[in-house]
């Protein structure tokens, strides 16, 4: 699976996606829903909620196991996948399509300093010794 | 880092693109690909499952009956046909489950055990000790020469009959919890997913073979991410989660697994005698949204207990657990689980949740 070269990626296995309304949409990548298997269970962050980088912010839960999800940046949420939270498996069927929630960024540069898709492909790479 | 254990079904494993993962020191298939889809054909169909990690063990000599009558908790004096198995646990003196096991009695001078993967040695290491202890002189033979699959599902004898054509001479006669013997292969109506099934051991050499002729029969390839919520589902304990060495089997949910109406003396009977009975193992089944989990905490009127297996239950669709709670608390009752900050609502029920494919709650 290919890792899409227009988003940004965290070290703990987030997508992030700069909109054009200046919001950042987030989700969890490939690699970690394979990892994790099929998911049963998923609960995003209320809306409205500031979140600081790297906050655990939602909760991600497939038959073996749970996993939280941080936030890739500081920012405010401003709307939550409904959509994941009642069909979790849709976080297996495509990663990327399944967002999770979005967040107005307290600082719009902090996205540039995410990783790309190369250094996230490299990371994953690293993990899997 | 240690060299991982590898089953004879090592090499079919890969070939089958399973998923691979360190399970107690073995490389082990935790799925082929969805473990849901697996859980789901196990109840419809037909699943395989390699569990060649745990070991089949044979005791031979004169009065094994007699060593097996001291050694474990169950009363092996109801074994009586050949073929015939009993569930049982192994205690320490303390009244502590060493290990969960199944003993098939074949004749007076050999009965089969099989003991978990990650207890096997030192379940043998224990055995050896009340051999000599004991005087019984007996001898003990672990069998890494065999391999063990599981078919279970509603069609697992018609697999298992096209798989191996005349077997149906056997398996229409094999009851449930009996076992037979051909030379070296092994074939019992055993299993630990609640539905009917058979547990075959085969010699290592021919596993790969016999799991070809299994698939090529219509039975698909199972992990052991599904082989727990379905053991779940059936209400079967899993041993170092919901039993150990500290835990008593009176609160583990397997009173009817220790026999204390004969006067028979086994390890551990002292102590589970003196000991008084505070907790009970109870189903339960999240009423609220999210998943139970092993070690989350439980709140009662009664005071506090502990999950010691939780799961999201595929059949079910909801999330269903084992655990350890206050006795007093009776089936219908509502209780609090503790999932990270919140404190969910669950209802307290009676297990096995799912048998033969239907849910009993």
């Amino acid at each position: 699976m290919s890792i899409p070269a227009d988003l940004k990626y965290t070290k703990s296995h987030e997508w992030v996606k700069a909109e054009a309304d200046g919001t950042v949409t987030v989700g969890i990548t490939h690699h970690a829903q394979d990892l994790l298997g099929d998911m049963v269970f998923v609960e995003n962050p209320a809306v409205g909620r500031k979140l600081a980088k790297g906050e655990e912010c939602a909760v991600v839960e497939s038959v073996k196991a749970a996993s939280d999800v941080y936030a890739p940046i500081a920012g405010e949420v401003v709307a939550a996948n409904d959509e994941v939270e009642s069909s979790p498996e849709k976080i297996n069927q495509d990663a990327y399509d399944a967002w999770m929630f979005r967040i107005s960024p307290a600082n719009p540069a902090d996205v540039d300093a995410l990783l790309d898709a190369a250094a996230y492909e490299a990371h994953v790479a690293s993990e899997a010794h | 880092m240690t060299e991982l254990k590898t089953t004879p079904l090592n090499a079919t494993h890969r070939e089958l693109n399973a998923k691979m993962v360190d399970f107690g020191g073995w490389d082990m298939p935790v799925n082929y690909g969805s473990q849901i889809e697996e859980h789901h054909i196990v109840r419809t169909g037909c699943g395989l499952f390699d569990v060649s990690h745990m070991l089949p063990l044979d005791i031979r000599g004169e009065n094994v009956r007699g060593f097996l009558r001291k050694l474990v908790a169950n009363n092996v004096d109801k074994l009586q046909v050949s073929g015939k198995a009993l569930y049982s646990c192994m205690l320490n003196e303390a009244g502590g489950v060493i290990d969960d096991l199944i003993i098939y009695f074949m004749d007076e001078s050999w009965f089969r055990l099989v003991v978990n993967a990650g207890t096997a040695e030192k379940d043998l290491a224990w055995m050896e000790k009340m051999n000599a202890e004991w005087g019984m002189n007996l001898a003990l033979t672990p069998r890494r020469d065999l391999a063990m699959v599981a078919i279970q599902g509603p069609d697992a004898k018609k697999v298992l009959d096209a798989a191996m054509p005349g077997a149906d001479s056997l398996t229409e006669t094999l009851k449930p919890f009996n076992a037979a013997a051909l030379g070296e292969m092994f074939i019992a109506r055993t299993g630990y997913t609640g539905e009917d099934g058979f547990e075959v051991m085969v010699l290592a050499k021919s596993a790969p073979f016999f799991w070809k002729a299994l698939m090529e029969a219509g039975g698909k390839p199972i992990g052991l991410g599904a082989r727990d919520t379905l053991r779940l589902e059936a209400g079967m304990n899993l041993y170092g989660q919901d039993m150990d060495e500290t835990t008593s089997p009176l609160e583990s949910g397997l009173a009817w697994t220790v026999d204390l109406k004969t006067a028979r003396d086994f390890v551990g009977r002292k102590a589970l005698e003196a000991s008084e009975v505070t907790k009970q193992l109870v189903g339960l089944v999240l009423l609220d949204k999210g998943v139970l989990r092993s070690h989350q905490n439980v709140f009662t009127r009664h005071g506090e207990g502990e999950i010691t297996s939780g799961t999201f239950s595929p059949t079910m669709q909801q999330s269903v657990a084992l655990a350890r709670i206050p006795l007093g608390i009776a089936p219908g009752e509502e209780v609090e689980v503790e999932i990270r900050d919140k404190k969910l609502k669950a209802k307290v029920v009676k297990y096995p949740f799912v048998r033969n494919g239907k849910v009993l709650i």
